[in-house]
């Protein structure tokens, strides 16, 4: 069970969130010009990596707010959390 | 006194307080402060259970959790209690226990005939022996159920309470050991916050039966006093008789604290397991080591017996396990049995140690009090059929491959043996390491951790006192000033005792040809043996989980504590690689078994376990008889059945009293989501598939929200209430997940977009009042609204009052009916209802359910989402193209609908049935196909999603989606059922009442 620290409330139990699955995800603006595979790769296509991942998060039984986690799949550490918007902290610099 | 082989003096029981229990229905004594298996073992008695497949004969093996073959059914009718471990059930007063596995009865079992054919059941046998033909599986299943037995699950509900707690603390040392008490002494003395478990009744762990000394005292005075320092401690938690079972992620611990258990029948009040939950700072795991026995034919009789078990029956218990006894060893440890036997007054013939030499002081002390070490050698067989009678040892060759010599045969009825030490690292294990492989020691070791946590003491692979106390001392001081504290190491004294290193054995030689001697044992619970392993490897399994699975290694309710790791051992052996290569199986949760209701707690009933929501108009429901469906959380009246009437009787009066009249409808439950904002219109056009901006204020719109998939993932209608402000229906099961969904737009794609959403399911009642009589009933309620068609047209929506309360009215239909929606705020839920019905009375208005609701929407042939749509359906799918706007750019799914798939002319699409016979029902999820006589396998073209009897048509009706099915009217489809028969339907359109659709809008 995993304590997560929400960007806006602080650390709380893991069955206070949902995961939404892959963060990081634009939704594109002019999906009319997308090719059949471009539109497929944006609907369908998610990382699943051994390692560190972004994921969404929703804050469900709290602020009910959106935000966003690097998660170690293999050792489920959580290293960041940060809120829509933020640069991801691997990405600070870069 | 009947306990024959109590010993004089000594031991942790209350020799003041005899108390009775019963075994397989005979009365017997024992102490308090004992267990079931030491009083049984007090009163001489080893023959406890049989084997899970051949029925042998079993005695105890151990003392503790490992214990495979003692286990025993606890008491009878709601408080039974199947499969518990007799070592680890404290004796109380009148505790009725029987013998679980054995039919007729322990003495004589039926089944032990499994035992003379036992070459003929090797492992795999049930696989190989019963899956074929697969048709025949259950009714072997019955037979082998039976046969197999185990223990009986209580039948009556638990009398007993559950309690859930929560704790967040510095250190949890999770064994109360010494290792585990120095731990807790040092980080408490530096203010930690300190919470000790341990699964035995009183803290000192294997040192309760250790005749050393701890800091000058006896080592169990020395642990009184530690654990009366911790009690006076107000910041330290001492948890007896709690186990920790699970170790899961960020340090959060699982712990099951058995309250009552230990008490007689009538003095058990209150909870009787409490599941603490806990989050720590540190971890200190010093849960110990445990004995491994040695693997020999015939090693699974009744007084063989772990030679720790037999020092902590000695000891701490005050028994002697037998009356005459061998030791067979590998290693120093067993020594110590030897000398506690003497002590004891139980004769020991002979020490055999299959090293060729022992010289540490300990084995010198055995010498020299007389008793005979066989240096070099090994047992062999064993003989006694019900009880050890006696032991056959040979010499074992100096490579350790073979034995030679003469068979020496020992009379004796207790055999104790050890076979080296494993530290129990299953929770290090849980936690996310992998156990390491000490190749001079010969054990697993705790892995490196990926938590804050460390291992002390056995449980770290130390097996001496004075390292035990070290270490625990050392890993309490760590743990707090990881903490940010200041601990101050002190390091309880102990006298260190040498010894000689093991010789570690596996499968031991055997003067037998392979596979022709008797049974050696792995797995005493499973009846899993050397040569079920040899067979395995034969057979081409090579990994330990593979192993593991085929010959049911492990698989019992002791999870392997006791034999796995030899497994292991003979694993590797035979497959000529080291055990590192071989690896461990997973460890997971549960330690040892929990019961159900620990984890349930008071998540119980209807209420606690998953809340009920009502309306506010539920208790007239009730009250007028009304029969629930939940639909989520939600009750719902279903229909309201009127003496004598069955559910469809009720339903074709309620449909005909809509269609001819007027009915009542609690739409309450419709879920209700405010959208504010100044783009609250905007954000509309791109969650819904069609146009928002121009929708005038008062007006309403029905709309399809869409995954991006492009498929049906909600519908409803839409109010707007003002410029900036729309009133959101969605279904009543979609509520919570379409509020999540947009605020997940809004949040993280749209932020720049300004709009609130509220979600006000609950704050308003809602009564539908529908039929051709129903502007009349409304009308006469709801003041300051013209009803006049002309001024309240279809789709409008208009504020009133009901006498000093306000209320909405909305004309919209999901009847095809004259329809009106009136909300009002939710307390006052029952006075509309109840003015309506009033009102209604004239027209004999009539209440119906959910029921009715779904009849009266088929008739009409429109959907409900989850229902006819399951996630791959289209607007186009459902026929209704006309939702999907032409001119906006964009909305969520819109670029998916031009997607291959999306296009494909072969779609399931939805259609209507009818049935040859207009009596027949087509049940719902019955499947399609063209041809009732193609062969096998037979395509199917499609599924019937509704499907009723509807007395306004006079003949049933059915929903169904179907492939191609838009250009397949008038065609004819088949639902063959599973009985056989084959129903036989016309595709039409879906809409069989009021085709025009005039009767809304009257
Ligand atoms: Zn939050």
């Amino acid at each position: 069970m995993f304590l997560i620290e929400c960007p806006w409330c602080g650390v709380r139990d893991e069955t206070e969130f949902n995961c939404v699955g892959e963060a990081h995800i634009v939704r594109p603006l002019e999906p009319e010009k997308l090719s059949d595979e471009e539109w497929a790769d944006y609907l369908f296509m998610r990382k699943n990596p051994k390692g560190m991942h972004r994921e969404q998060w929703l804050h469900v039984a709290g602020c009910r707010r959106y935000f966003n986690a690097e998660r170690d799949t293999v050792t489920y550490r959580i290293s960041a959390t940060y809120r829509i918007g933020e640069q991801a902290p691997g990405e600070a610099g870069k | 006194m009947s306990q024959r082989f109590r010993t004089g003096q000594g031991g942790r029981i209350d020799r003041e307080q005899e108390i009775e229990f019963t075994f397989n229905g005979k009365p017997y004594t024992g102490m308090i402060g004992d267990t079931l298996c030491s009083a049984l073992l007090a009163n001489g008695v080893h023959l406890v259970g049989r084997s899970w497949k051949y029925h042998r004969p079993r005695g105890v093996v151990s003392a503790g959790a490992e214990e495979p073959n003692a286990l025993f059914q606890l008491e009878k009718g709601n408080r039974t209690i199947p499969n518990a471990r007799g070592t680890q059930v404290e004796l109380y007063p009148d505790l009725d226990a029987s013998s679980v596995n054995c039919w007729p009865n322990l003495d004589f079992d039926l089944l032990s005939v499994n035992s003379w054919f036992s070459r003929l059941m090797p492992a795999g046998f049930y696989y190989k022996t019963f899956m074929w033909p697969k048709s025949m599986w259950l009714k072997y299943e019955h037979f082998i159920r039976k046969a197999s037995g185990l223990g009986v699950a209580p039948r009556e509900p638990d009398p007993d309470r559950y309690e859930h707690s929560h704790r967040h603390c510095d250190v949890l040392v999770v064994g109360g050991g010494v290792a585990g008490l120095s731990a807790a002494l040092v980080a408490a003395r530096a203010g930690a916050r300190v919470v000790v478990a341990d699964e035995q009744s009183e803290f000192g762990g294997l040192t309760l039966a250790s005749r050393a000394q701890i800091d000058g005292v006896e080592a169990a005075r020395w642990i009184d006093d530690a654990v009366a320092e911790l009690r006076g401690m107000t910041e330290v938690t001492l948890l007896p008789r709690s186990t920790v079972f699970g170790y899961h992620d960020y340090n959060f611990l699982t712990i099951n604290q058995r309250l009552t258990d230990h008490l007689p029948l009538t003095e058990r009040f209150g909870g009787r397991e409490k599941l603490w939950q806990v989050r720590a700072h540190q971890v200190v795991l010093a849960t110990g080591a445990a004995e491994r026995p040695l693997i020999f034919a015939n090693n699974d009789r009744p007084g063989i017996m772990l030679a720790s078990a037999v020092s902590t029956y000695t000891n701490r218990y005050a028994v002697k396990p037998g009356s005459r006894a061998v030791v067979f060893t590998n290693n120093d440890s067993a020594y110590q049995s030897a000398l506690d036997l003497n002590a004891a007054g139980v004769e020991v013939t002979a020490v055999v140690d299959a090293r060729s030499d022992s010289t540490s002081e300990i084995a010198n002390t055995v010498r020299n009090s007389g008793i005979e070490v066989l240096n070099g050698s090994v047992v062999v067989d064993t003989a006694g059929r019900k009880h050890l009678r006696s032991v056959q040892v040979m010499r074992l060759s100096a490579d350790g491959s073979s034995v030679s010599g003469n068979r020496k045969s020992f009379d004796c009825d207790l055999l104790a043996i050890s076979g080296g030490w494993s530290p129990v690292v299953h929770l290090n294990a849980q936690s996310g390491a992998s156990p390491v492989w000490d190749d001079e020691a010969a054990m697993f070791c705790p892995g490196e951790p990926t938590q804050a946590q460390v291992s002390a003491g056995g449980a770290n692979g130390t097996l001496d006192l004075p390292g035990c106390l070290r270490e625990g001392a050392a890993a309490g001081a760590n743990a707090a000033n990881a903490c940010g504290l200041e601990a101050k190491l002190a390091v309880p004294a102990a006298e260190q005792v040498d010894s000689e290193a093991i010789l570690p054995l596996w499968a031991l030689p055997s003067p037998y040809t392979r596979g022709r001697g008797p049974k050696a044992f792995i797995d005493l619970q499973n009846d899993v043996g050397v040569a079920d392993i040899e067979l395995a490897v034969r057979e081409g399994f090579q990994s330990v989980e593979h192993v593991k699975r085929y010959t049911a290694m492990g698989f019992g309710t002791d999870q392997g504590k006791l034999g796995n790791i030899n497994g292991m051992g003979i694993l590797a052996q035979t497959m000529g690689q080291t055990i590192a290569a071989t690896g461990t199986t997973t460890y997971r949760p549960n330690y040892t078994p929990v019961s159900f209701g620990a984890f349930a707690g008071q998540n119980l009933g209807e209420h606690l376990f998953d809340p009920a929501r009502k309306t506010a108009m539920h208790g007239w429901h009730e009250e007028n008889g009304a029969s629930f469906e939940d639909v989520g959380q939600w009750k719902r009246p279903w229909y309201y059945p009127r003496k004598g009437e069955s559910l469809d009787d009720a339903v074709n009066r309620e449909c005909l009293a809509v269609r001819e009249s007027v009915g009542i409808l609690d739409a309450s439950t419709l879920g209700k989501i405010e959208v504010r904002g100044p783009d609250a219109a905007r954000f509309l056009e791109m969650i819904y598939t069609n146009n928002w901006m121009k929708l005038e204020i008062g007006k309403g719109r029905y709309g399809f929200m869409l995954g991006e998939d492009g498929m049906v993932m909600d519908d409803g209608v839409t109010i707007r209430i003002g410029e900036d402000h729309f009133l959101m229906h969605t279904t009543t099961g979609g509520a919570a997940g379409v509020l999540a969904w947009m605020e997940r737009w809004l949040q993280t794609e749209w932020p720049e977009m300004e709009v609130f959403l509220t979600s006000v399911t609950d704050h308003w009642a809602t009564a539908a009042v529908v039929g051709p009589k129903s502007r009349d009933v409304v009308s006469s309620v709801c003041d300051g609204i013209d009803f006049l068609a002309a001024a309240f047209p279809f789709m409008a929506s208009k504020t009133g009052s009901i006498g000093d309360i306000e209320c909405r009215v909305n004309r919209i239909s999901f009847s095809g009916e004259l329809a009106y929606e009136v909300n009002v705020p939710a307390n006052y839920g029952r006075f509309m209802w109840e003015k309506l019905m009033q009102a209604g009375e004239p027209y004999d208005i009539t209440p119906y359910g959910t029921e009715t609701m779904h009849v009266l929407r088929a008739e009409k042939g429109y959907v409900i989402v989850g229902q006819d749509t399951d996630g791959s359906v289209t607007v186009d799918d459902l026929g209704l193209g006309w939702a999907l706007s032409k001119t906006k750019q964009d909305f969520i799914g819109k670029r998916s609908l031009n997607r291959p798939d999306t296009l494909r002319k072969d779609r399931k699409q939805l259609v209507g049935l009818l049935t040859d016979d207009p009596a027949t029902v087509i049940p719902e999820g019955a499947q399609l196909v063209n041809d009732p006589q193609a062969p096998l396998p037979m395509p199917m073209v499609g599924h019937v999603s509704s499907s009723y009897y509807s007395a306004c048509c006079g003949h049933s009706i059915a929903m169904a989606l179907v492939k191609g099915g838009h250009q397949r009217m008038g065609e004819t489809v088949h639902a063959p059922l599973a009985n056989g028969r084959v129903i036989k339907a016309t595709i039409t359109t879906p809409v069989f009442y009021d085709k025009e659709g005039s009767k809304p809008n009257a």
